[in-house]
């Protein structure tokens, strides 16, 4: 994968050839492209504004990327976040004396919860995980629809302190963006110095092998499943508390945009290859793109096909770059 | 080999596993567990369940115009459901199905804002799904991607174009006649134009997978992708074919659809792919493939239809529905593994109360 073989060629060692070096150039050259067109879109406020827009992108991402790593999918994270969020304000609304911070961990509880669920029936049922998420994907949005009767929670049913969690700000930098930085830190922790998270790569990369090598599936997959509703109930409170409204069909088809972040960030969808700097560059990619289209005049009923069409490119580059690597890897071999 | 006796008798002093047969699978008991475990058997006690409750609480369910009519409601997706078995069996998945649909649709709302006239109409419906089709089955056999990435993509570009074009727009000009395979009947009668098409189309598709190479080769493909390659099956042109097939079987769904609602919005179907693949895997299709066949889904089509049907009747929210038919499509992946278990558990057991006298 390299697009800009001069450029590349100036970069040494292990930067080069790396997807993480060849998307920070894409996206600099994206900021480039639409600079030329609204000059103010650089400036250092505007930025930080996309970066807010993508926090919660960047999170769900994280936990999809976990999932996807291991080989499975995750298609219930828009579902989750929308009944996590859903019930969060609904608690909210009903009890307002009730600390904002208490609120936001029920919020996390719950999606734990939802994720638990899909895990256990990925880890005991030995049901594939598409299937698993596609039902609960309908069965969690359904349950929105139960719980809310069909309701909105809207701003002036909601606490001002409930509304500031993602607002508020620390040195500047808006809670939001605080909360999309823990969260990384600690998943890029976690894939990449705990013994569970090297798991998850090694049951992607031959679940065999991982078996055999004493890697407990069931855990891990229970493991992943949590996480991604971990963070997705985080993402359900931040998106309502954010919007201060709380609708029935928040972040519908929000799973497309999580896999695509993984996937152009250079994550195999066949498991077991993939970083977490990538994913979070995938999801920024995704942020600016989304921000950039009415500035270069182009209606936002064009996100759909452009995302789409990004995601294809971005898994035929993962597919022809791997396959060009494998057959690297077997002329080395034969000579 | 249901034998309870060995021609060998026992000899003196040694044991024979074969003259311990545990279960005597020709006893009326053993039929009945076989018989009641099967799939096809289970889904026909529940739609016999679902007509017998909806019989009982509501006078409007037993009534041969409705059981008819409210077919519409379902045609599109029982034709859909037919090729997603093909490629389900293999293996494969496809998450595109639905905005295939959205885009013959546009394309067809297009065409008829710019004067074609039926036949036309249909035809750019049917090259246009099968197009898409083609489109996703290039990327997955050719390119070599993984089906659930390719239609992942495929899904939002398929739709994604409908919906920069259309916008908050719909096109709802469409020629009198084109409404015929939506809504009309066959003859006098009153059975629906499109249901007698499903039917056909079931019978057609049910002999290519049942009784000819084609179906036997996409089962060998569903069992073990690599021992057929080896004995000598194009793996690769049989996916080709599954999703080209699917893409045409889309265009037909959307001539239906498009004809039955008259009008075409970037919305359109919102949420058929999983309901599609919802009525296979509910079929008996196991979604590792190799399993299943086309009567089940049949079964299962028309089960989820008439309990939607009902659930309608007595008011039940269209959320209601939903949540049934996600938890629906989770049960019906749990229980094959769950009456798999129960049955080597019972066996086993058999085996640790027979041993113990015998040695």
């Amino acid at each position: 994968m390299n697009k800009f073989p001069l450029v590349a060629k100036l970069n040494m060692g292990k930067l080069k050839g790396r997807r993480e070096t060849s998307l920070v150039l894409l996206i600099l050259l994206l900021l480039a492209i639409v600079t030329l067109r609204s000059p103010g879109f650089v400036s250092g406020k505007n930025i930080q504004r996309i970066v807010n827009d993508t926090s919660i992108l960047v999170m769900v991402s994280l936990g999809q990327f976990f999932v996807i790593l291991a080989g499975g999918i995750d298609l219930s994270v828009g579902s989750m976040i929308g009944l996590s969020g859903m019930a969060a304000s609904l608690m909210n609304e009903a009890n307002p004396a009730i600390p904002a911070i208490v609120v936001l961990l029920a919020g996390v509880v719950i999606g734990t919860a939802l994720g638990t669920l899909n895990g256990f029936i990925v880890a005991f049922g030995k049901v594939p995980p598409i299937i698993v998420t596609l039902g609960t994907l309908s069965v969690f949005r359904g349950l929105t629809f139960v719980l809310s009767k069909g309701q909105w929670v809207t701003a002036h049913e909601m606490t001002e302190s409930y509304m500031k969690l993602p607002h508020g700000n620390l040195f500047g930098i808006s809670n939001l963006i605080w909360w999309g930085l823990l969260v990384s830190v600690a998943l890029y922790y976690l894939s990449n110095y705990t013994r569970s998270g090297r798991e998850v790569y090694a049951i992607g990369g031959n679940k065999t092998a991982a078996k055999f090598v004493g890697v407990n599936e069931r855990k891990i997959n229970m493991m992943i499943f949590t996480l991604s509703g971990m963070v997705s109930g985080l993402a359900g409170v931040m998106w309502t508390a954010r919007y201060a409204a709380a609708v029935n069909e928040t972040a519908t088809g929000f799973e497309l945009q999580t896999v695509a972040a993984c996937v152009i960030g250079g994550v195999s969808i066949a498991g077991g290859s993939g970083a977490v700097p990538g994913v979070i560059l995938g999801a920024l990619f995704i942020g600016i793109i989304n921000n950039a289209l009415p500035v270069i005049n182009l209606s936002p009923f064009y996100q759909l096909l452009i995302q789409g069409a990004i995601v294809l490119f971005a898994m035929l580059v993962n597919t022809l770059s791997s396959r060009r690597r494998a057959h690297k890897l077997l002329q080395e071999r034969l000579s | 080999m249901g034998e309870t006796q060995s021609p060998m008798k026992e000899e003196p002093g040694r044991k024979l596993v074969s003259t311990t047969r545990l279960i005597d699978e020709s006893s009326l008991k053993e039929r009945l567990i076989l018989l009641f475990t099967q799939w096809e058997v289970i889904l026909g006690l529940l739609l016999i369940l679902v007509f017998a409750y909806f019989i009982n609480i509501t006078p409007y369910f037993l009534d041969a115009f409705n059981l008819l009519n409210t077919t519409f409601t379902f045609t599109e997706k029982a034709v859909m459901a037919l090729p997603m078995i093909f490629i389900i069996m293999a293996g494969d998945i496809d998450i595109s199905v639905a905005s295939i649909i959205a885009l013959s649709s546009f394309a067809m709302g297009y065409a008829s804002a710019n004067g074609a006239g039926t036949v036309s109409l249909v035809v750019i419906g049917l090259l246009v799904g099968l197009a898409a089709g083609l489109f996703n089955g290039i990327f997955v056999t050719k390119v070599g991607m993984p089906a659930i990435a390719v239609t992942l993509a495929t899904q939002s570009i398929f739709r994604g174009i409908p919906q920069a074009v259309l916008g908050d727009k719909a096109y709802t000009q469409y020629p009198a006649s084109f409404a015929y395979f939506g809504q009309g009947y066959v003859g006098d009668t009153f059975i629906p134009f499109s249901l007698v098409f499903f039917l056909i189309l079931a019978l057609v598709m049910g002999f290519v997978l049942h009784r000819t190479r084609f179906g036997r080769k996409i089962y060998a493909i569903g069992n073990a992708k690599e021992a057929a390659r080896f004995s000598g099956v194009n793996v690769e042109r049989i996916r080709f074919i599954n999703f080209a097939l699917m893409g045409l079987f889309c265009g037909i769904a959307s001539v239906l659809l498009t004809s039955r609602i008259g009008s075409t919005r970037p919305n359109i179907a919102l949420g058929y792919d999983m309901e599609v693949i919802t009525l296979v895997v509910l079929g008996g299709v196991s979604i590792s493939g190799g399993k299943g066949n086309l009567f089940g889904v049949l079964m299962a089509i028309f089960l989820v239809g008439y309990l939607k049907f009902g659930m309608g009747l007595v008011n039940l929210s269209a959320k209601a529905m939903i949540i049934t038919t996600g938890t629906l499509l989770i049960v019906a992946v749990l229980l094959p593994g769950f009456l798999n278990t129960a049955k080597s558990w019972r066996k086993l057991k058999r085996q640790q109360q027979v041993s113990p006298e015998k040695v």
